[in-house]
């Protein structure tokens, strides 16, 4: 119990099984006090499972769940003190605002002065001050979403659930609900855990963004290290454009792996670790499309990889443009006839379809995974 | 116009006439001032009312049927909305079967439900009592209201109740403060079914009912047997006000309830 205040959240050895189908298998997870978490992956991935089994809708087959460090396996949801935030928003229609915000206060022993100004703190809070006596559905969803979150909040939670709240709202006040949901949970300090298929919303808010894939962790950290340095092909290919390339291993150059690709190109290569690979083992090169970068020739330089392509199709996204280009190779190159992705900022004009360009990587954007099991 | 759209609404209206004309003669003719109830009329009255209320048996049968009428609405909802619970909010063995069963009453002929209860009854050796005719009512008026709020309850998101939940609030709680006021319409639907069901109904009661308890339909049906008194005719009116307003109310207070709720209205 040393660590008991440091982490709000703590998953042990979780695993939940539906009959014969496992939904999260064996996962360990810290929400350490005050930080916003995001789980992150496609439907069925078991992100939703997790936040349910922290909430105490569900029960874990096995493991324990503990919440400021004191376990809370046993414990049902009404008695864990917890905000939870739906798609949905899930207000009470036949309640009006100030009643739902205050729905959870009336089980605190909260007397009843304290209950109007927390409520008009609350809803002050998440900028709505003056909807208190209207009903759910006279407010708009981005209002209902608020109004939802000041209710989860208003009972200051040990910790915050949230399940894809920003899902059901249209694109730009999505964006604006992010940074609103960020600032709240940053003013208030709060633990928060936040269920999301949308990359750029894992992105953007988590300080741990943890992937999720078929009930694995497939890997968790900040968000730039997760995105810089995918730990999985998954993880690469689910965030972002990536290139993957299977490989063998032909030495080292200059501090980096040398990868020849099956294709035949020679890509140099950086390892988390700074360690070299053994010569001749499987690996898979990942790319992002966005770090290769295209230009009518380049020159060589230390710690970077030249390759030659044709553009087969460009898609023109205004400020940027997405390339899908097939590698040519000089005479006598054999790395010819892969097909890539680039994404590339727009100097005057893209480059148009079936032009010769020169792709440059470097090293450092090049990450190397192990064996090529499922490529 | 056309010539086809004349003759469906001309066809509409017969129909509609076929199925009414009978009730509004037995309405108006309740109101006749002969001694008996056949056309001409001879001047409005409300004397066939006025017997009516005056008619000890009558009166007795009325009430029962009343007293009937709202303790199998009791009943039959309290239970009926404890089963629609279990049936979509909860998982157990042999769910499928056990919802089966309490629709079935509807499907079997009344008849045959009837004669069932109460030969099972003789069996166990039970007599007939006002009991048995409550119970008897409460088994084929439940599958109405089961179905009825079974259906509001599936359009109820759970996520209401896991919101209460996470917000401190048990299950009986949440029942009381989120569940129940979201499907009251449906209640209240459910139980004025059963109500008028119960309070209409001739073929179960004939069966149960113990020696000397009548309700209203089995005293008009006992009365018919010796004469068609215009006393009838009024009972008559009585029963159409009172099955077919009280319903219309009932769907009207839902109605301004659920507006309510949707306006915000207080």
């Amino acid at each position: 119990m040393t660590d008991a205040n440091q982490n709000a959240v703590e998953l042990r050895d979780v695993e939940k099984r539906f009959a014969e189908f496992v939904a999260v298998r064996k996962t360990d997870l810290t929400v350490p006090e005050g930080s916003f978490v995001t789980l992150l992956g496609p439907s069925g991935c078991g992100k939703t499972t997790t936040l349910r089994m922290i909430a105490g809708l569900l029960d874990p087959t096995e493991g324990d769940i503990r919440i400021k460090g004191k376990s809370v396996t046993e414990v049902p949801i009404h008695k864990r003190n917890l905000g939870l935030v739906f798609q949905n928003y899930a207000l009470f229609p036949h309640k009006s605002v100030f009643d739902n915000v205050a729905f959870g206060l009336k089980y605190r022993d909260v007397p009843r002065d304290e209950v109007k100004r927390r409520v008009k703190d609350a809803l002050q809070l998440v900028q709505l001050p003056h909807v208190e006596d209207r009903r759910p559905n006279q407010l708009s969803g981005g209002q209902q979403q608020r109004i939802a979150l000041a209710r989860a909040i208003v009972i200051q939670p040990d910790v915050l659930l949230l399940d894809e709240p920003l899902s059901a709202l249209d694109a730009n006040l999505r964006e604006e609900m992010r940074v609103e949901l960020k600032r709240i949970q940053r003013e208030l300090g709060i633990a928060t855990v936040f269920v999301t298929h949308d990359q750029s919303e894992a992105l953007a808010m988590s300080d741990t963004l943890v992937v999720m894939n078929s009930g694995w962790v497939e890997q968790m950290g900040p968000p730039d290290l997760v995105y810089n340095e995918p730990a999985s092909a998954f993880v690469a290919d689910f965030l972002g454009h990536s290139n993957i390339l299977p490989g063998r291993v032909a030495g080292e150059e200059g501090g980096f792996v040398k990868v020849i690709t099956d294709a035949g190109a020679t890509i140099l290569c950086h390892t988390r670790d700074r360690a070299g690979r053994p010569e001749g083992e499987r690996v898979r090169l990942v790319m992002r499309a966005e770090r290769l970068l295209l230009a009518d020739r380049h020159d060589p330089a230390p710690g970077t990889s030249l390759m030659t392509a044709r553009v087969k199709t460009v898609d023109y996204l205004g400020q940027s443009a997405r390339y899908f280009l097939t590698t040519t190779g000089a005479d006598g190159d054999p790395g010819a006839g892969v097909e890539l992705q680039a994404i590339n900022p727009i100097d005057r004009a893209p480059f148009p379809e079936g032009s010769e360009v020169w792709i440059r990587v470097r090293g450092d954007d090049c990450v190397l995974l192990d064996g090529d099991a499922d490529a | 116009m056309s010539l086809a759209w004349t003759a469906i609404r001309l066809g509409t209206v017969l129909v509609y006439l076929f199925m009414f004309a009978p009730i509004a003669v037995v309405m108006l003719l309740s109101f006749n001032a002969n001694q008996f109830g056949s056309f001409p009329m001879e001047g409005l009255s409300p004397r066939w009312f006025i017997a009516l209320i005056e008619n000890d048996a009558i009166v007795r049968a009325f009430q029962t049927s009343v007293v009937l009428g709202l303790l199998t609405a009791i009943i039959s909802t309290t239970m009926g909305v404890l089963a629609a619970l279990a049936m979509v909010r909860y998982d157990f063995p042999g769910k499928r079967l056990i919802s089966t069963a309490l629709i079935a009453p509807i499907l079997v002929p009344e008849v045959v439900l009837a004669v069932a209860l109460l030969l099972f009854l003789r069996f166990l050796d039970v007599p007939r009592s006002f009991f048995l005719l409550l119970m008897g009512h409460v088994i084929f008026t439940l599958p109405f209201v089961v179905l009825v709020v079974q259906a509001r309850l599936v359009g109820i998101r759970r996520e209401y109740e896991e919101a209460a939940m996470s917000l401190g609030a048990n299950a009986f709680e949440t029942f009381r403060r989120v569940t129940l006021p979201l499907m009251l319409p449906a209640v209240m639907a459910g139980s004025l079914f059963a109500f008028t069901i119960s309070f209409d109904d001739i073929t179960g009661t004939l069966f149960w009912k113990p020696g000397g308890v009548e309700t209203v339909p089995t005293q008009i049906f006992a009365m018919l047997r010796n004469s068609i008194s215009p006393e009838i005719n009024a009972l008559g009116t009585v029963m159409v006000v009172f099955t077919v307003a009280l319903p219309l109310l009932g769907a009207a207070l839902a109605r301004r309830l659920a507006a309510g709720m949707a306006s915000g209205s207080r």
